[in-house]
């Protein structure tokens, strides 16, 4: 006989995990706020800056981003179906999702970086004040936002284990839950960073 | 009334449905910002970024099913948010 000896306070777990979430809320809250400060500052720089971003790009990581919350939700109800094959696919296309976007981010920080727009360069110092602040909004922010991917991707790599090795079932699938949440805040971060980098005019 | 239990589960075709309206508005948002309306296009796309953050959170991530408290804490989250915006810009407003 088989007991469940882990708490049994799903209740008390989730909104854990969903207080969490509102700190995470508040921190690129902030950073949105700092953005918005120093747009109204330096408007003409910051829309500059803006248009040197690739559109395609930032459109495309937001599609994956969506789909991947999508595969993530999608899991959620596999396992409460008992459908294992299912749930085990949807977060494994989820992990591919982020790990895609990964990849954008690193063609397109690196073309960034072959142009000499990166932290400290000469290039941004001599490009003057908004555009450097432009920038490192643009590293901190999409940085911050990038780590928080990879975390993401951790949860739902245990996630993954956890569902294979039956830990997580249909009676039982709060972790599956919360690493969900903490994806689809990374999703949800992300559609307020599209627009602010990739569609000022 | 929340029983953990009997929670409602949402359906791949409802899941889907959600995806779709998700890529439509991000196709909108797009578009629109391609358009030369000044001041407006800000607060449009931020506008369609918050109905868009509205459907991951109300049908992704389960909010609309959930109990009370969390809706609750969530709407104070965002007015916490907005008193940070709100109180910033009425500082550096007036600078």
């Amino acid at each position: 006989m088989m007991v469940d000896t882990a708490s049994s306070d799903k209740v008390g777990v989730k909104l854990g995990m969903w207080l969490f979430l509102y700190t995470e809320i508040m921190l690129f809250g902030g950073l949105f706020v700092l953005y918005a400060a120093y747009y109204t500052r330096y408007t003409a720089d910051f829309i500059q800056g803006g248009k040197s971003l690739d559109l395609f790009m930032g459109a495309f990581n937001t599609i994956i981003l969506l789909a991947s919350s999508f595969t993530v939700a999608g899991s959620i109800t596999a396992v409460r179906r008992q459908k294992k094959k299912m749930a085990l696919g949807m977060v494994f296309t989820s992990i591919v999702f982020g790990l895609l976007f990964l990849v954008n981010k690193y063609f397109e920080w690196g073309h960034k970086f072959e142009i000499g727009i990166y932290p400290g360069s000469q290039t941004l110092k001599q490009a003057g004040h908004g555009k450097s602040i432009f920038y490192g909004l643009y590293y901190v922010i999409t940085g911050l936002h990038g780590l928080h991917i990879v975390i993401g991707m951790t949860l739902l790599s245990i996630s993954f284990y956890f569902i294979a090795s039956n830990r997580v079932h249909a009676e039982r699938y709060v972790v599956l839950e919360n690493s969900g949440l903490y994806w689809h805040l990374v999703d949800l971060i992300w559609i307020f960073i599209f627009p602010l980098f990739y569609l000022i005019l | 009334m929340e029983d953990n239990g009997v929670e409602h589960i949402l359906s791949y075709p409802k899941l889907v449905a959600v995806l779709c309206v998700l890529f439509g508005l991000t196709a909108v948002t797009i578009v629109v910002s391609r358009i030369e309306l000044g001041i407006l296009n800000i607060w449009i796309a931020i506008l369609i970024a918050s109905i868009k953050g509205s459907f991951v959170l109300l049908f992704f991530m389960h909010l609309k099913y959930e109990s009370r408290l969390l809706k609750m804490t969530f709407v104070g989250t965002v007015v916490c948010l907005a008193i940070l915006i709100g109180f910033i810009f009425w500082d550096i407003s007036f600078r």
